[in-house]
């Protein structure tokens, strides 16, 4: 025995850990890869690869050469971003190279410019993926088509989107619920399967690393707020169930607007940030130039949330 | 089952010496009497050097308003008095004495009968815990002559008896309730008399169901002792959790117990409140569990006040084993890493908890990931997190306007934060400001 070690209490620690969290969100995220290689094929699976190598080895390298601080990408919040920004961006040959720009913008700006994990106030992921919706504006909007599962093949037809060819004015024709519940239908790879995410999601509120208070707000706001629109005219406007199951309201509300670093603290403030991102989803696909919004409204609420923190206390003891 | 509303965590409970009965540590050669053994101004030594004392002779007399008498747990000669490092290596006044012998006070009944009535008034009652120094035994060692004095214009109208013990490791109240319930709820009696409350609740966690039962079974032949069982969550022995938990009702923050009418003491207390009131016996023993994950075995044992922790230790388990990393005096969540193995146990001390050497040092902290876990944890409803921050900054102003003197240091924060931020030491530091502040403005 040598000397006895001194400390203040509490002398245990749960066995929660930063990087059981990320590793969770990364496990979490697999049932709607395995979707996207299902019904993209081998296109979604490199980009993916690529993604998540390109976002680990940037900050990597910045870690090393530009902050010179131990490496932390063992965290796995690097895979985390690389994920979700290649579940944004559509399955193709082209994105092999772009997803790498978007990562080089997602972690370099969006991230370790603000020094690193958990000081950033935007997530990176949607950083990445905004920078490169402004950037390859015809190359981020070139969706390639679902035909059958697990396409072989690089080259795959393309074509419009749900909520693209509904901004272009044609009703969505022949899509389905159900094909835009699996997952059917075109769109950025991780996004399209409503049931994938939601298992992830489902995973992840089992595990409490997050709860139900963002991603049911910002999923109800945009259903009743499309509803009522819908409602008033149904010609114009899309159907509300249609409009939550397609594009990135699913992933953007269970794992983008969820984002621990990103998103208020108190659940009162979480009310407000799911409320205020459905809300402005909504608003951005009806009336912005864009046909989506979800990336918008979520980092327009991330700016809010430094405010919401500061509002939004949590109910103390006595009150 | 009850339980408070808000946060809490659930450690390993690892009551591993749950079933090793009390046992007596034998007085060793000297013993070293601390004046500063609770809540308050030390007590004014009233012995001198040369003079002979016996066991339970008053030795400290408490002169200031919030301070108890100390009495001596041995018999011998005043070798000095002089000061002594603690536990934690601080000087404190002390009487030390050379033991001879072991001659008891003749006041002291020292049969083994069990005395039930108690013809005392509640006046009598509280002059008596005054006489006999007894403080509250769940750690925070308030005087017990002062709580059981109800001030002009406050009401009690619960007693409530902490029994949760909800820290983990600790099992001198579960050994104390399976060994001596009967006198217990006698001292549980007399504590209500004194209060003139209609009933006590004794709040006992789930996870003791054996003294559950034996208490239940016991409290049945005594008037208005009613037992309530507790969810198995910390910190349900807080006193304003325990307050929650049993009555549904909130102490406001900056206030006592008794402005929400209750009155919460520990049980070891309501035993010590048995032996001082029925058998003129003053608080001059502890009982203590000697507990740890790589002990060959696990011990609850009584102790003279002032046997030092190296003797309770060789006496228990011969030495620390070559793992120990820590020695802890209190549960793993609220007590204090000892410095001082040679110092004397003092009064309240429940445990001596041996931790490994791979238990007993922190993971290295990264950044906060702003999970809010910690908000989610504390059960008075802070922002950890947020104090975290100001106390970086000094920002002391803001600190105190966000509560910070709320924090009842209970570890919830520290214990569930991923980050593994030292945010518990980080609110004591920033509470120590706050109070300098506030003092400096007065």
């Amino acid at each position: 025995m040598s000397l006895l070690n001194i400390s203040g209490s509490p002398h245990v620690h749960s066995d929660e850990s930063t990087k059981k969290i990320m590793w969770r969100v990364n496990a979490a995220l697999v049932p709607a890869l395995l979707c996207a290689i299902a019904y993209f094929g081998i296109n979604a699976l490199l980009v993916s690869i690529v993604s998540v190598l390109a976002c680990v080895l940037f900050q990597w390298l910045i870690e090393k050469f530009i902050m010179k601080v131990p490496s932390t990408v063992s965290d796995g919040s690097a895979v985390v971003t690389g994920l979700l920004l290649a579940f944004n961006v559509p399955a193709t040959v082209d994105m092999l190279w772009i997803v790498v720009i978007g990562a080089l913008v997602a972690i370099g700006i969006g991230k370790m410019s603000f020094g690193g994990l958990g000081k950033n106030p935007f997530n990176p992921a949607i950083v990445g993926r905004i920078f490169l919706l402004i950037s390859f504006p015809v190359q981020m909007t070139t969706w390639p088509q679902v035909g059958g599962l697990f396409p072989m093949t690089f080259d795959v037809p393309t074509g419009a989107t749900p909520l693209g060819a509904f901004k272009e004015g044609a009703l969505g024709e022949g899509v389905t619920f159900m094909d835009a519940f699996l997952g059917h239908i075109g769109g950025s790879m991780g996004e399209v399967s409503a049931i994938a995410i939601l298992l992830g999601a489902a995973y992840l509120c089992w595990k409490k690393i997050i709860t139900w208070h963002i991603p049911v707000t910002f999923i109800g706001t945009a259903f009743v707020f499309s509803a009522i629109l819908w409602l008033v005219n149904p010609e114009t406007y899309m159907d509300p169930l249609m409009t939550i199951l397609t594009g990135g309201i699913m992933l953007g509300a269970c794992f983008m607007a969820t984002d621990m670093v990103t998103s208020p603290m108190a659940k009162s403030g979480q009310l407000i940030f799911g409320f205020g991102c459905g809300l402005l989803t909504i608003i951005i696909r009806n009336w912005g130039s864009y046909p989506e919004g979800v990336s918008f409204a979520i980092l327009i609420m991330n700016s809010v949330t430094p405010l919401l923190n500061r509002w939004c206390k949590p109910k103390r003891f006595a009150e | 089952m009850k339980t408070f509303r808000m946060g809490g965590v659930h450690p390993e409970e690892n009551k591993i010496s749950n079933d090793a009965a009390i046992e007596v540590v034998p007085v060793g050669k000297q013993m070293v009497v601390l004046m500063n053994q609770h809540l308050g101004a030390p007590a004014t030594p009233v012995v001198q050097k040369g003079d002979k004392v016996k066991v339970g002779q008053l030795i400290g007399e408490a002169q200031a308003f919030m301070c108890a008498n100390v009495h001596s747990p041995v018999s011998g000669t005043v070798l000095k008095v002089d000061t002594c490092k603690d536990a934690f290596g601080l000087a404190k006044p002390a009487v030390y004495i050379t033991v001879e012998g072991d001659e008891w006070m003749e006041t002291i009944d020292r049969t083994p009968d069990i005395k039930r009535e108690c013809a005392l008034e509640p006046k009598e009652i509280v002059a008596k815990l005054k006489e006999m120094g007894i403080v509250g035994l769940g750690g925070a060692t308030f005087p017990a002559h002062i709580k059981y004095s109800v001030p002009e214009g406050k009401k009690a109208e619960y007693l409530i008896i902490n029994a949760a013990e909800c820290e983990p490791y600790l099992t001198s109240d579960y050994r104390v309730m399976m060994e001596h319930a009967e006198e217990v709820c006698i001292g549980v009696s007399i504590l209500r008399k004194a209060l003139g409350v209609p009933n006590a609740y004794i709040g006992i966690e789930s996870n003791k169901p054996l003294a559950i039962k034996k208490m239940q079974e016991t409290a049945k032949q005594f008037e208005g002792i009613i037992i309530e069982p507790l969810k198995v969550k910390y910190p349900q022995g807080a006193e304003k959790q325990l307050i929650n938990a049993v009555t549904g009702r909130k102490v406001g923050s900056g206030k006592l117990p008794i402005d929400s009418g209750c009155v919460v003491s520990n049980l070891g207390t309501s035993f010590a409140v048995y032996e001082a009131i029925q058998k003129n016996k003053p608080l001059i023993e502890n009982i203590l569990t000697v507990t740890g994950k790589d002990l060959k075995t696990q011990h609850n044992c009584l102790v003279r006040i002032g046997t030092t922790y190296n003797e309770i230790i060789s006496h228990t388990i011969g030495q620390l084993p070559e793992s120990t990393g820590k020695v802890i005096s209190g549960g793993t969540m609220m007590g204090k890493a000892v410095v001082n193995l040679d110092a004397p146990t003092v009064k309240g001390n429940s445990s001596v908890l041996v931790m490994m050497e791979s238990e007993a040092r922190r993971a290295p902290e990264t950044n906060c990931i702003r999970c809010g876990k910690c908000a989610s944890a504390c059960p008075m409803g802070l922002e950890p997190y947020l104090f975290s921050l100001l106390v970086k900054n000094n920002r002391v102003e803001e600190s105190k306007e966000h509560n910070i003197l709320d924090c009842i240091e209970c570890g919830c924060c520290f214990f569930s934060c991923p980050a593994n931020k030292p945010l518990t030491d980080e609110i004591r530091l920033g509470k120590n400001r706050v109070r300098a502040m506030l003092a400096a403005k007065k």
